[in-house]
């Protein structure tokens, strides 16, 4: 067992961190007054302070801590949040990630601008205080007597930054309580045996007590009792400020010799340990790839599990089918848990683009909104990653091209704010992923234009409207008149497609010129779990997805006679054409006596697939098929069945496709 | 597994005087295979038909969870089919296709064990005298009076994989 590299788990972590402080300042932006958001985004600032100093990036722990400031007045009410801040500190963010990333880079000189803007931005809005109480708030004399867990040291918790953190708010006298320490040959260094009363005058609610202790809450016992209600003295407003290392001695220190000194260069370090021990029942990362071994060695399981069965089911030992069943039950649970293991939400994905599409609304001078949709949609961990890309081109060039200027808008009689509609949602075993804007629509003149000037197009020849903007997937291929800072340059689209296409999926789309335009990314689930119905074709075993299904019947003897002519049959009054996969994929056997029918719907067409049996619904996990069978378009992939065989998945959409062929054919021939 | 399929690529011997391999036979022919490529020796499993693939990958199996292709090299060298007996077997190999592992079984009709081959014994495959391509053949290895074939397997994936195989449209007009 190796253990990660620690500075890599902070990078992650603080990625992670950056990620919902972004998330939470966005959210902000749109109700400034979210008291649990901007409770959010302080505590996402001061972990990211924490850890920073304990794996040594003080840089980035610095410069957060001023950040960290601004909020913390932000969630006293000192001064209210405001447009200007939030976007003061959205830059200070991107600059953190830079810290993270580089620490030993030169960032001095954007510290120091990004934290004028900052002071501005706090400066600004401290003058109307509405959240600022008008009389002098009441101050209260607080006892608290607190101890930590004896194994808090060993974990990287330091009480001393907790005291410098109660010590900020307020007048406050602290006591060490030595009376647990052990005689000197019990005593174990490492162990932490004081506990420590405070007195506390001041005008903070209690809550703000319980914050000091919010990341090592869990083990330690806290009591806090108010002893009498004063009206003190003024505060001093910039008390938050106050420079750290200008903290007197701890009261404690002179006792707490046992203590080896956790490195704590900047106040309140919260223990990064702790808080990440608390979450750790919440989250656990792993490598994706064990997570496909794991899947692997499901499959195994189940498998050898159905024959174990078989052999329990043959024998008449009862307790052997006992045992046999419990193993059945078991294995089928480990299967369903491990399936939905690997699948996300796209929630995540589409949590991005709602910063792109902050900052490009700034950079163009559009109003732009954007609207997402589905975001429950579960999809593959991995097409979650490689979708990021190409949907970041697409929407840049929405916002760029697609959408016109509030004026332009105006004109034109839609409303002045663009909107961007991001949706998500799963159909026939894909995932479909929109991104719709209303803006000018693509202009068909000027892409054919284009392409005839770039030869990709002979000037008379007929392009249907899809075959026409499919064009703008090819590389190099722009239609826009300048180079802008955003797009242009021909080179974002063309990575769309070469990513949709290594996804096996599909690009649609479809334009009203003046209403605007909608990109459909059509993406197989790979490795994702379909609900399949298992039908046998002659021999074979074979799974269709169950969402495409529409119904089953009987293709009654005669209907089977009569439609050597015509490939259809009558259901309700519409004539729906069939396709005999028995002869399709030419199995050579003799067709059973009650053929069963059933009915696929792609999208807008009605298809009825002709099977010798139906034998049920079956949990589907989706293996890919191997590059050798790249070339065969019929299958989406393949799947395992519980006896170990292994069962193809049927490309809906290619099969009907191919029965399309089919019939050109036919006529063709007759 | 990568290196091993560098060294196939490039040169079987790679400045060695020794290789070790697994021989196997083949519609009474004896082949041998860097043993380092070959993953496991199966016993005969159940295979899927996929309708529509080339005939020299026209299966597919389940090995341990993964569903792996079932690479037929008689259709490559023009043998015989022979009816699965006590002693068939499927070798599984992983080989490099367009820069990427892929696992692949093969079926074969006995496997015998893994020797060593000299570099002293082996020839390049004769301009004359046989009816194979003679760029499927990596080299020919003189052991005793017979001769063990060791084939290039990726020129005969690389190959096989280019010939059309039987569309399910073909099929389909024919009808």
């Amino acid at each position: 067992m190796s253990f990660p590299d620690p500075i890599a788990v902070f990078r992650t972590e603080a990625a992670e961190l950056l990620e919902q402080i972004e998330a939470g300042l966005l959210d902000l932006n749109v109700n400034l007054g979210d008291k649990d958001q901007i409770d959010a985004v302080f505590r996402g600032l001061h972990t990211l302070k924490g850890s920073g100093a304990m794996f040594g990036f003080e840089a980035l722990a610095a410069f957060t801590h001023h950040c960290e400031t601004a909020f913390d007045r932000v969630r006293k009410g000192e001064v209210p949040a405001t447009q200007a801040l939030v976007t003061a500190v959205l830059e200070a963010k991107d600059h953190m990630r830079a810290l993270v990333e580089t620490p030993a880079g030169d960032h001095e000189a954007t510290s120091e601008a990004l934290l004028a803007n900052l002071r501005a931005a706090v400066d600004g809005a401290k003058s109307p205080g509405v959240h600022q109480a008008a009389d002098v708030p009441a101050q209260t004399l607080f006892k608290i007597r607190f101890s930590l867990p004896q194994n808090a040291m060993a974990n990287g918790t330091n009480p001393l930054p907790l005291l410098d953190e109660l010590r900020e708010l307020g007048e406050c006298t602290i006591v060490a309580d030595r009376s647990a320490i052990p005689s000197l040959d019990l005593l174990s260094p490492t162990d932490l045996h004081i506990s420590w009363n405070v007195e506390l005058l001041t005008s903070q609610p209690r809550s703000a007590i319980e914050d000091v202790f919010i990341f090592v809450m869990d083990d330690m016992q806290l009591e806090i009792t108010a002893v009498q209600a004063a009206t003190a003295a003024a505060k001093s407003p910039e008390r938050q400020e106050t420079p750290i290392q200008a903290a007197e001695p701890v009261a404690a220190e002179p006792v707490a010799v046992s203590a080896p000194r956790v490195p704590a260069p900047v106040t309140a370090a919260p223990a990064p340990t702790d808080a990440k021990a608390s979450k750790a029942s919440e989250n656990v990362r792993v490598p994706a790839e064990k997570l496909d071994e794991l899947m692997d060695r499901v499959g195994e399981l189940v498998i050898a599990q159905s024959r174990l069965s078989q052999l329990a089911g043959g024998s008449g030992d009862l307790q052997l089918r006992a045992v046999s069943e419990d193993v059945e039950r078991l294995s089928g649970e480990l299967r369903d848990t491990m399936m939905v293991l690997r699948m996300v939400p796209v929630t995540q994905l589409f949590g991005r683009f709602r910063r792109l599409v902050h900052d490009l609304s700034h950079e163009t001078g559009k109003v732009i909104e954007l609207v997402t949709e589905g975001e429950s949609t579960e999809v593959d961990k991995s097409v979650i990653e490689r979708l990021a890309d190409p949907l970041v081109h697409l929407v840049r060039n929405s916002c760029d091209h697609g959408l016109e200027t509030p004026d332009e808008r105006r004109a034109a009689g839609k409303p002045p704010a663009g909107r961007i509609m991001l949706s998500a949602r799963q159909q026939a075993g894909e995932v479909i992923i929109t991104i719709k804007d209303d803006g000018r629509g693509i202009n068909r003149e000027r892409v054919r234009a284009k392409a005839e000037a770039s030869g990709l197009v002979q000037p008379n020849a007929t392009l249907s409207d899809q075959e026409l903007y499919q064009l703008i997937f090819q590389p190099g291929f722009s239609t826009a008149q300048q180079v802008t800072n955003l797009s242009g340059r021909g080179v974002g689209m063309d990575v769309v497609k070469r990513t949709i296409d290594a996804l096996r999926g599909t690009i649609n789309v479809i334009s009203h010129p003046g209403e605007g335009s909608e990109i459909s990314l059509a993406i197989p689930l790979t490795l994702a779990i379909i609900d399949g119905l298992l039908v046998r074709v002659g021999a074979g075993r074979y799974v269709i997805p169950l969402s495409a299904v529409e119904e089953c019947l009987e293709l009654s003897i005669e209907e089977d006679m009569r439609s050597r002519g015509r490939s259809f049959i009558s259901l309700r009054d519409s004539l729906v054409p069939f396709l005999r996969l028995r002869d399709l994929f030419r199995t050579g056997t003799k067709p059973d006596p009650f053929q069963k029918v059933v009915v696929i719907s792609t999208g807008s067409e009605r298809v009825g697939l002709v099977v010798d049996q139906i034998i049920g619904d079956h949990q589907t996990v989706i293996k890919a098929m191997s590059k050798l069978h790249h070339d065969v378009a019929t299958f989406s992939g393949a799947t395992i069945l519980g006896d170990g065989d292994v069962a193809l998945i049927l490309d809906v959409g290619h099969l009907v496709a191919e029965g399309q062929q089919q019939e050109a054919h036919l006529r063709a021939a007759g | 597994m990568n290196e091993a399929v560098r060294k196939i690529s490039k040169d079987l011997w790679d400045g060695r005087d020794e290789l070790e391999v697994l021989t196997f036979d083949i519609a009474g022919e004896m082949f041998a295979l860097e043993a380092v490529i070959v993953q496991e020796i199966l016993d005969l499993l159940p295979e899927t038909v996929v309708p529509g693939a080339k005939a020299f990958v026209g299966c597919v199996i389940n090995f341990r969870g993964k569903v792996i292709p079932l690479a037929d090299i008689r259709l490559a060298f023009g043998m015989e089919a022979t009816k699965p007996t006590i002693d068939s077997r499927i070798i599984v190999i992983a080989i490099n296709i367009d820069g990427e592992p892929v696992l692949a079984g093969i079926r074969t009709d006995k496997v015998h064990e893994v020797t060593t081959l000299l570099r002293a014994a082996g020839e390049p495959p004769p301009s004359v005298g046989m009816r194979w391509r003679p760029d499927f053949i990596e080299c020919l290895v003189k052991r005793g009076t017979e001769f063990i074939i060791v084939p290039n397997l990726n020129a005969i994936f690389a190959a096989e994989a280019d010939r059309t195989g039987s569309s399910i449209s073909h099929g389909s007009a024919q009808r």
